[in-house]
């Protein structure tokens, strides 16, 4: 599921490509092989439930961060989203929960478009544009909330979080869902083309006629979106609307979800299954390592470690 | 680019931006500029009268927000003027404009450096670990982890091209990491007892707190090495247009990990000096700091684009974001989240306002 457009490698560089392309795959059947044999309890329902929820968000989040990467972009803003989510649910959830379902997909969608609006109207850079989000949007959710917690009783909504549908967690449903549909959308609409052409050469889409702008702002408004439905599912699951925690440093899971999974952060491809294989990858490291009774200290570091790795095999081979 | 030196500003403040047209820097931060200056020497006054407005605008607008929220709050609100609070804010200030400093000399080589927030808090606990075996071992030990979690950072950069936000992004989980495993994750607080050390961050000098003489010393030489040396000169032309200061021979690679090893090493003293001001190494600070550092730089007039900064808007950007906070913190019944919410509302501002100013690029960078 990716869509790369021609790009003249050299003979030397495709040990290297292949790496990229298939190396997350071999990565996550490595560990899964690795916890079948050595940790205790590992081949359960009951265990694979929980490392698939666990990463439904991350994944969620990670897709909406694949296009905007693949624009060569980049959106800092996805963990802020989250926690404005994670303000306004409690909030509407008077109105009913899917009014407040609606209103927080819509303030993400505008908190995107705005992002989208500032990097293609005004030509700045991404990480600048979705800095300034990241920055004030935590401040502006806890402020909503007043800073407290507030928990959440709708049992329509806390079904989002816990419950199941045909024994599989709804949580999980909806990012399988939505990865497909994100896979279609890169592989076979003109939007998915065009996203990926801005990536690849800005300039020359420009001269092309495509409608740049339009596609860029449509990149971060979805980003935004899917950051807000995160934001709604963590705070259905938590039971309570947490806008200090919720989404902390979500900015980082979901690029090294993405980065991890093979997509180059210069832009020009996509990789959906990937991202997805990425985010499952990071949750089976932490689960693994925490498992096998490593602290939180060390999880953190291999995790970094994992990360400029992950860089270094899917960096641009072509400027090299 | 044959530029005589008499011709560079003399104040250490002096940001080589935009419609600066008499700074070789300068001309390495626009496309447009060696057509610009060729029409100056031509014709086109107003062009240039624009250009050196929107230059002036650009380097004296913080300080000019500065002043009036200055005088505002000194008018209205009582407590604001009284020595002891001015004293606090620029002791506050001076922890941050330390790491912000360092951020500046990043920022202007065209990179970024998230790791800070969490090198800091790394310092902090260092020192105090530190501190048992003295004052040199309090500094010192800070210093060094910091300043090589830096040189990595620089050294991944630089000589693998990789992206610098997703490299100090990892250092900043390494770095957490690092203090989570020196702390029994998070559940040791190490206190300091040694008195030379908390006369560091406690002692005072003609009435001002030792951290805010050190800040300033600090951003002095920085300023100094900015503006006025060969390297300095190489951390503009690297970040103003990073091909051509290749092509004409500057040691690009060596200019940012120099930069990026300082970052950390001044995220760390920074560190140091907090510990010993609060008494112990604080685990759980330093979270978004990052933020505050990049906020300020940036609202004191460094283009995040890089090749054109200043020490003193830096100063001046901490300094605002301090007197903000300061006095949220008076008016009371003011949620201290206020701070954030203004602090993107300004940054937000000042990068339109860029943008609308320079409106010289046309590709993103990452």
């Amino acid at each position: 599921m990716t869509a790369t457009l021609t790009r003249s490698t050299a003979d030397r560089a495709q040990i290297g490509e292949w790496a990229q392309r298939y190396g997350v795959y071999a990565a996550v059947v490595v560990l899964l092989l690795f916890n079948i044999a050595f940790t205790a309890n590992f081949l359960s329902v009951a265990n694979f439930r929980t490392q698939l929820v666990q990463a439904a968000p991350v994944v969620i989040v990670a897709l909406g961060m694949a296009l905007v990467i693949g624009t060569e972009g980049v959106d800092l803003s996805v963990g802020s989203i989250m926690a404005l989510s994670a303000a306004l649910v409690p909030l509407y959830l008077g109105y009913g929960a899917a009014v407040a379902v609606i209103v927080a997909l819509v303030v993400g969608l505008l908190a995107g478009t705005f992002n989208g609006l500032l990097v293609a109207r005004l030509g700045i850079q991404p990480i600048v544009a979705t800095l300034a989000l990241l920055v004030g949007g935590r401040g502006l959710a806890l402020l909503i909330a007043g800073g407290q917690l507030v928990d959440v009783r709708d049992p329509a909504l806390l079904f989002l979080g816990d419950g199941d549908v045909a024994g599989i967690p709804v949580v999980v449903l909806i990012a399988a869902v939505l990865a497909v549909l994100t896979g279609l959308v890169v592989a076979g609409t003109t939007f998915g083309r065009r996203l990926v052409a801005v990536g690849d050469n800005r300039v020359a889409c420009i001269l092309a006629g495509l409608p740049v702008r339009r596609v860029l702002v449509g990149v971060y408004a979805i980003s935004g979106t899917l950051a807000a439905l995160a934001g709604v599912l963590a705070t259905a699951r938590l039971g309570a609307g947490d806008p200090a925690n919720t989404g902390l440093l979500f900015e980082l899971s979901a690029i090294t979800a993405v980065v991890v999974g093979g997509t180059p952060l210069s832009g020009g491809q996509v990789r959906i299954l990937g991202t997805v294989a990425g985010a499952l990858l990071m949750q089976l490291l932490r689960a693994t390592l925490i498992k096998n009774n490593l602290p939180d200290s060390v999880a953190q570091m291999v995790q970094a470690v994992i990360i400029i790795v992950a860089v270094y095999a899917a960096r641009d081979r072509s400027s090299r | 680019m044959n530029r005589p030196r008499g011709s560079q500003p003399a104040e250490l403040g002096e940001p080589a931006g935009p419609g600066n047209a008499t700074t070789a820097t300068a001309a390495t931060t626009t496309t447009a500029t060696p057509s610009r200056a060729r029409r100056r020497t031509a014709q086109a006054e107003p062009s240039v009268r624009r250009q050196l407005l929107a230059g002036a605008l650009q380097r004296q607008g913080a300080a000019a927000v500065l002043v009036v929220v200055v005088a505002v709050a000194w008018v209205s609100l009582p407590r604001f003027g009284t020595l002891e609070n001015l004293r606090d804010v620029a002791l506050q200030s001076s922890f941050l404009a330390i790491i912000a400093l360092g951020m500046t000399f990043v920022i202007i080589t065209g990179g970024i450096d998230l790791s800070v927030g969490s090198v800091y808090a790394l310092g902090g606990v260092l020192a105090a670990y530190g501190s048992k075996a003295g004052l040199l071992a309090a500094i010192g030990l800070p210093l060094v982890v910091c300043g090589l979690i830096g040189l990595v950072n620089g050294l991944l950069v630089a000589r693998l091209n990789l992206a610098p936000f997703i490299v100090t992004l990892a250092s900043l989980l390494f770095a957490r990491g690092l203090l989570l495993a020196l702390t029994a994750e998070g559940s040791t607080t190490y206190t300091i007892a040694n008195p030379a050390v908390l006369a560091l961050g406690r002692g005072t000098v003609l009435g001002l707190g030792l951290p805010v003489w050190l800040a300033l010393i600090l951003c002095g030489i920085g300023g100094v090495i900015l503006q006025r040396t060969r390297f300095g000169e190489t951390v503009f032309a690297t970040g103003g247009a990073e091909s051509s200061a290749l092509l004409m021979g500057l040691p690009v690679a060596r200019t940012k990990i120099i930069v990026y090893t300082a970052s950390g090493a001044l995220a760390g003293f920074a560190g140091t000096l907090t510990a010993a001001y609060l008494q112990s190494g604080v685990t759980v600070i330093g979270v978004g700091t990052e933020l505050d550092a990049i906020a300020a730089v940036v609202i004191g007039g460094t283009l995040l684009t890089g090749g054109a900064g200043s020490i003193l808007g830096t100063l001046v950007g901490v300094l605002l974001r301090n007197v903000i906070a300061n006095i949220i913190n008076q008016i009371g019944g003011l949620d201290s989240n206020f701070q954030s919410v203004i602090s993107g509302a300004l940054l937000l501002l000042v990068v339109v306002a860029q943008s609308l100013l320079a409106r010289t690029r046309t590709t993103p960078r990452t």
